[in-house]
This record gives structure tokens, sequence and C-alpha cells, in this order.
């Protein structure tokens, strides 16, 4: 029998908006059988238009590079300190450009890209609906293939599961 | 060895050689020999891994030029 993989994907930012995606869609290309459950801030990422931003503030870690430019120019990591860049307006919308640019530099599809490819490989969406009622989303929100189901209906599919995982 | 379909995923990034890789060979019939072209260093694992894992049989790997050239026959 195939292998089966349950992901929570609780987050919203763009950065942690690829790994469900990724992780998913190459399960599914593996042959394995895979649900992907949506709940807090990791719901939005099954709305029509995903408009996930990244945070340098939040993220200490996050290298701040130039996506363009000559190579020695890219390779600067700008030292600019997160107590600043969170209080300019405007930063984070920068951070996101740069971050998406220098993701479809290196070839990597978008998430939107990621996600259509997740319902083709047939990687079951399901956004959690206590999250949907608490935050107010309806079920018109979503893309069309998108599940609703609650915990109890999840785990019944995670206690079978090979791999499970929460981003 | 000649082959029966080929996928181009140059300047592609993983997950998508995989990926492409797999909707593709869905099209063919067992038996039958895809070629894979990539240029993303992590599919040299990637493609094997996923043709292991799936029951295809890796026939041929090899490097050129910068770029990564496999053989896959499909498995039933």
């Amino acid at each position: 029998m195939g292998k089966k993989m349950a992901i929570i994907a609780a987050q919203g930012s763009l950065d942690w908006a690829y790994p469900p995606f990724i992780l998913a869609s190459t399960a599914a290309a593996m042959d394995m059988e895979v649900k992907i459950f949506f709940t807090f801030y990791g719901l939005p990422l099954l709305k029509h238009k995903i408009s996930a931003k990244v945070t340098p503030a939040a993220n200490p870690a996050m290298p701040m590079k130039m996506p363009f430019g000559p190579k020695a120019f890219q390779a600067i990591d700008w030292p600019i300190p997160h107590a600043v860049s969170g209080f300019i307006p405007g930063f984070d919308s920068m951070a996101t450009s740069l971050m998406k640019k220098q993701f479809k530099n290196k070839g990597v599809a978008t998430v939107t890209e990621l996600r259509e490819m997740c319902l083709a490989l047939g990687v079951d969406l399901i956004a959690c609906q206590m999250t949907m009622d608490v935050f107010g989303f309806e079920e018109k929100d979503f893309i069309e293939g998108v599940n609703f189901a609650g915990a109890a209906a999840f785990l019944d599919f995670a206690a079978e599961a090979d791999i499970q995982l929460m981003m | 060895m000649s082959h029966n379909d080929e996928i181009d995923c140059s300047g592609m990034s993983c997950p998508l050689p995989v990926v492409k890789s797999k909707m593709k060979i869905d099209t063919m019939s067992p038996g039958e020999v895809l070629k894979i072209i990539t240029t993303d260093p992590g599919s040299c694992k990637d493609i094997p891994a996923w043709a292991n894992r799936v029951g295809h049989e890796m026939i041929e790997e090899a490097e050129e030029n910068g770029k990564y050239y496999f053989l896959v026959k499909r498995g039933d």
C-alpha cells in the first residue's frame, strides 16, 4: 500500500507558504496520499489570491540580499538591523518582492503554481472549519477543490499516516 | 539508449523537475523510457529517489556541460 503524509500548515507568511506545498506536491509525485490541514494563519493560503508577505523583523536569520546586479553585489548580506527595518513603512513589502524575485531567478515555482500542482496531483487541501468561523472566512473565499473539516477528521487520516509534519 | 519521450527541466528548481517528470511519465506506457534533462544540482539525488520510490527503473544518469541527463523506464 502507498505511503501517506499528513501536514498541518499553521503559518501564513511567504517563507512558510512554500514548505507545505513543496513537500506535498513532491510526495504526491512519489505516489503518496497527501492531506494538508490549513489552520490559523495557514488558512489564507487557500484564498483565491495569495497575498502572503515576509517580514525580516520577525526572522533574525533571514539574509537580506539583492536579486539583481553583479555577482559580488548579490552576495552582500545587507546589515540592516531588524529593530530598524521593523519600523520602516513598506520595508516588508520590499523584502517580499525581493524574495519573490530571488525565487523566480532561481527557477522556483510561485506558491500559487505549487498549489495548483498539488491539486492536479490529488493532494487534499483541507480548511479548518473552526478557524474559518473564528476569523470570519466563508467557503466562497477559497479556491475550488478545497475540503472543509475539523481536527478529528484530519487526525483520523494522520493516525494512519507514515509522515506527519507541522509547519 | 533510445527513449520514447523527453522532458526538459532546465532552469527549474525543486520540486519542479520531479513533479514535471511525474506528470510526463504518467502519460506514457509501462516499459517506455523518459529522458529527463535538468540543471538543478539537487535533482541528481531527487530524480533517482523519486524513480526508486514509485517503481520506475533508473537506466542511466549522466552529466555534461552543467546539465544532468536521466533515462527512466516507466514501471507498471
